[in-house]
């Protein structure tokens, strides 16, 4: 095996040392090969070693698919030893593809000449042979308008079916929350305002509807009162009682969910406030400030939901969302007197 | 010739004769028989991805004779104790099911996996081999368009792919998705509604949908622009680095009887020996342990796969700038990042060709190719655009930096906002510099392993010819 490595490696240093002295800088553009600088060759390798060795490689091939079969049939489910047999014998088989290709057949270096692709004369050829076909039509104009209305009407058929894909955007601001409806865990049991506790967050969903449209999930966190600043328009009492507050879950730019809480200071920025943070693009949102961006690319703030504690101390929804939860598209619904810093 | 080797000869003929009285192929089967190869090793980047392609679609049959396109939920009573009484999408359960139940399924789902970030990473380098090398220009400007179409097709057919599976990761995927077409302006709204038949996360028929994207039409197109692809490459003939005895007007190489047939079809059998040895052994999207999506849930630190990562990078760059007139959002955000950014690269890409054209004035074919160091300013921009794309992909990462080495995430993205402008500019010149040094000193580095000695373009060329008066110098003589 050494031995006809070194002999390859020789040979190979030959041919890169011949080849060498001949690429000597060529003049200028010549128009035919001149026999100097013929590279065609053929050589018959005739070397029974590489003969010998595909052959033990495509007898490797097929042991290693043998025991794919094998492996299968005692444990199909050892992953690694069916991809190591499957793979292996594969791997193989090239093996034994490439030494033959490179070692065993006729090695060729052949010149092909290329045809052009553009004949003189052809394309004129070719428009008056299309153009024949319309010899003694005379209302051109009209057959050619008359085809070209058809075709606009034939893609119009077509846009209206695509039309029955999908309905129209009728409920696109459709969401589950109103008044009244009670605010439950991922096991389906109603919140005790009690059970939010500061410094952590909690998902809420509405009790009786679906709860995988965009619209359903809400964070809820209770916080002290300093840091509570929320805008003139959201009197505590409906939107933040005893510290407890709803938002949508839903990030406003690209729709995941929210799942990053620090408390009670968001570490990077100098901001002394707690944030919820989007694990996806990292839209960071201040619960203190009804839901403000704060840093990251969404474009809205985090809708609130206002929330109210009933007199058994369960959480129920306070009424509903004035804005809409999630991402947005054109005609999305902002908060009313909307601007970037909440 | 022996009695056994003289009656197979004569089989051979009388089954081939029998071919000839039906088809009548003899002229194109000799022709490509002596169809001759360039010998090149950077010429087998696209032979990979045909590769892939034939190992995906091998892999991917099997797959979809297990999978159920579902959203319908139930609940997990399969082998996996940890998802035991899970609510899932049947679509999970089928996929989990493939993983940990089916015989040898493990093995064909992560070898499908790993088959597509290859099909993918293989098409980028060859794209890259022809942009620098000058391989897109005429005439195979065409082909080139067709190269990227089958690019952004592999991208959506991953994509496609790993959110079928609606694990957590993939419903995570999908709902972005959905952001991003929700962001096109004016129609976004009514086109999502459209493809996901409703409000996300969509009607029932949204699964359906997705797979027969996945599993037919993106294939199939795949394969007609392939046939395409090879067709055009078969009629045009492969181009070629200059070299002794080779012109614009011919190829020299190995012809397609015997060697280079051996050697391809080693080469699919390593490609697939390599995708099937990385299915079994190494572990990808491992979809049991994310557990089922919830348009409640998410995960924390998640990646996509990495020919997405430039568009999560880009998302993420983005500062938050919403436009809105009159209580309409022009263009909600995450259209510049999901939408703008892809949009704009391929328009560069696909437009390449006619602006080297224009900026050139370099009209003739070309079927020779060129080094990159022959034409310093043609691989500066290159260079630097990629470089650009790059760091935008990059910045898909800035998470990890902050997880791993505690560098504040939002430093990380104020300092990628200038840096991303900053960079390319910076590799524009450093790529010029090399380049003008390799010009004048000439190392070969990849002549030891490669035994090719590729030699420069000769200067009859306008772009080179006006570089060099720019530069002040001359090429020195071709190098041996």
């Amino acid at each position: 095996m050494s031995n006809l490595i070194g002999r390859l490696l020789a040979l190979l240093t030959v041919w890169r040392l011949s080849r060498r002295s001949d690429s000597e800088p060529s003049a200028q553009e010549q128009p035919d090969i001149s026999p100097l600088e013929d590279p065609s060759k053929r050589e018959v390798p005739n070397s029974r070693k590489a003969e010998l060795v595909v052959a033990i490689l495509v007898t490797v091939g097929a042991a290693s698919g043998f025991a794919f079969t094998a492996v299968y049939i005692l444990n199909s489910h050892a992953n690694q030893l069916l991809g190591v047999t499957m793979g292996g014998a594969f791997v193989a088989l090239a093996a034994a593809a490439i030494v033959a290709g490179l070692h065993v057949v006729p090695q060729e270096t052949s010149v092909e000449e290329r045809d052009s692709l553009l004949e003189e004369g052809e394309p004129e050829e070719i428009v008056e042979m299309v153009e024949s076909g319309g010899e003694g039509v005379s209302r051109r104009v009209l057959l050619t308008g008359a085809a070209g209305v058809a075709g606009i009407g034939l893609t119009t058929t077509v846009g209206s079916a695509i039309a029955s894909l999908g309905p129209r955007m009728r409920n696109i601001h459709k969401v589950p929350w109103s008044r009244g409806v009670p605010i439950v865990n991922e096991q389906g049991k109603i919140f005790h305002a009690s059970e939010i506790q500061v410094g952590s967050f909690y998902t809420g969903l509405p009790a009786g509807h679906f709860w995988e449209d965009l619209g359903a999930p809400l964070l809820l966190v209770r916080l002290p009162r300093h840091y509570i600043h929320l805008p003139p328009t959201r009197p505590l009492a409906k939107w933040a009682p005893h510290g407890i507050m709803a938002y949508s879950k839903i990030c406003t730019h690209a729709g995941c969910a929210i799942s990053l809480y620090r408390y009670p200071v968001y570490a990077p920025t100098s901001v002394g406030s707690p944030a919820f943070t989007c694990p996806c693009h990292y839209s960071t949102f201040l619960p203190g400030y009804g839901g403000t961006v704060l840093f990251g690319p969404a474009g809205r703030p985090l809708p609130q939901l206002p929330v109210t504690i009933n007199p058994n101390g369960h959480l129920v929804a306070g009424g509903h969302f004035d804005e809409d939860v999630g991402p947005a598209w054109f005609d999305v619904r902002v908060p009313k007197n909307f601007n970037r810093n909440g | 010739m022996s009695l056994v080797g003289r009656s197979l000869d004569r089989r051979a003929k009388r089954f081939v004769a029998w071919n000839e009285e039906r088809i009548g192929a003899a002229r194109g089967i000799k022709w490509a028989m002596r169809y001759v190869f360039p010998d090149h090793w950077s010429f087998l980047l696209g032979e990979v991805a045909l590769y892939s392609f034939i190992v995906l679609v091998i892999t991917g049959i099997f797959l979809a004779l297990f999978y159920i396109p579902s959203d319908h939920m139930v609940t997990y009573h399969g082998s996996y104790a940890p998802l035991q009484g899970f609510r899932m999408s049947e679509a999970y359960q089928s996929v989990v099911h493939i993983s940990l139940e089916v015989p040898a399924g493990l093995l064909f789902r992560q070898t499908h996996h790993w088959a597509a970030d290859i099909f993918n990473a293989s098409i980028l380098l060859h794209l890259t081999r022809v942009l620098f090398t000058g391989a897109y220009r005429k005439p195979r400007d065409l082909n080139w368009m067709i190269g990227l179409t089958m690019l952004t097709l592999g991208i959506l057919e991953g994509f496609a792919g790993y959110s079928l599976v609606d694990d957590l990761l993939s419903g995570m995927g999908l709902v972005i998705a959905y952001a991003v077409s929700m962001s096109i302006p004016l129609i976004g709204g009514q086109l999502s509604i459209l493809l996901w038949k409703g409000a996300y996360p969509g009607a029932s028929v949204f699964f359906p949908r997705l797979e027969i994207l996945h599993v037919f039409l993106i294939p199939a197109l795949l394969a007609v622009l392939i046939t395409l692809h090879l067709g055009m490459i078969m009629r045009q003939h492969h181009s070629q680095f200059p070299g002794r005895g080779r012109r614009e007007r011919n190829v020299v190489g190995t012809p397609m009887w015997p060697a280079y047939a051996l050697r391809s079809v080693g080469l699919l059998l390593a490609v697939a020996g390599v995708e099937f040895l990385l299915g079994g052994l190494i572990q990808i999207n491992p979809i049991w342990q994310w557990g089922p999506y919830h348009v409640y849930l998410s995960e924390n630190g998640a990646q996509p796969d990495w020919y997405i990562g430039w568009l999560i990078g880009a998302l993420r760059l983005m500062p938050n700038f919403e436009p809105r007139i009159d209580g309409f959002t022009i263009f909600p955000n995450p259209f510049w990042g999901g939408a703008a950014f892809p949009g704009f690269v391929f328009a560069v890409m696909y437009l390449w060709p006619w602006a080297q054209r224009k900026l050139t004035h370099d009209y003739r074919p070309h079927h020779l190719l060129h080094r990159p160091r022959d034409r310093p300013v043609h691989s500066a921009i290159a260079a630097a655009f990629l470089s650009w794309v790059l760091i935008v992909f990059m910045v898909g990462a800035t998470d990890r930096v902050f997880f791993r080495l505690d560098i504040s995430y939002q430093d990380e993205i104020r300092f990628w906002r200038g840096g991303v402008w900053l960079f390319p500019i910076i590799v524009f010149l450093v790529t010029l510099w090399v380049c003008r040094w390799l010009q004048r000193h000439d190392p070969h580095p990849l002549r030891g392993w490669d035994g090719q000695v590729v030699e420069p373009v000769q200067i009859s060329d306008p772009l080179q010819d006006r570089e060099q008066q720019a530069a002040g110098t001359h090429a020195p003589p071709a190098g041996g």
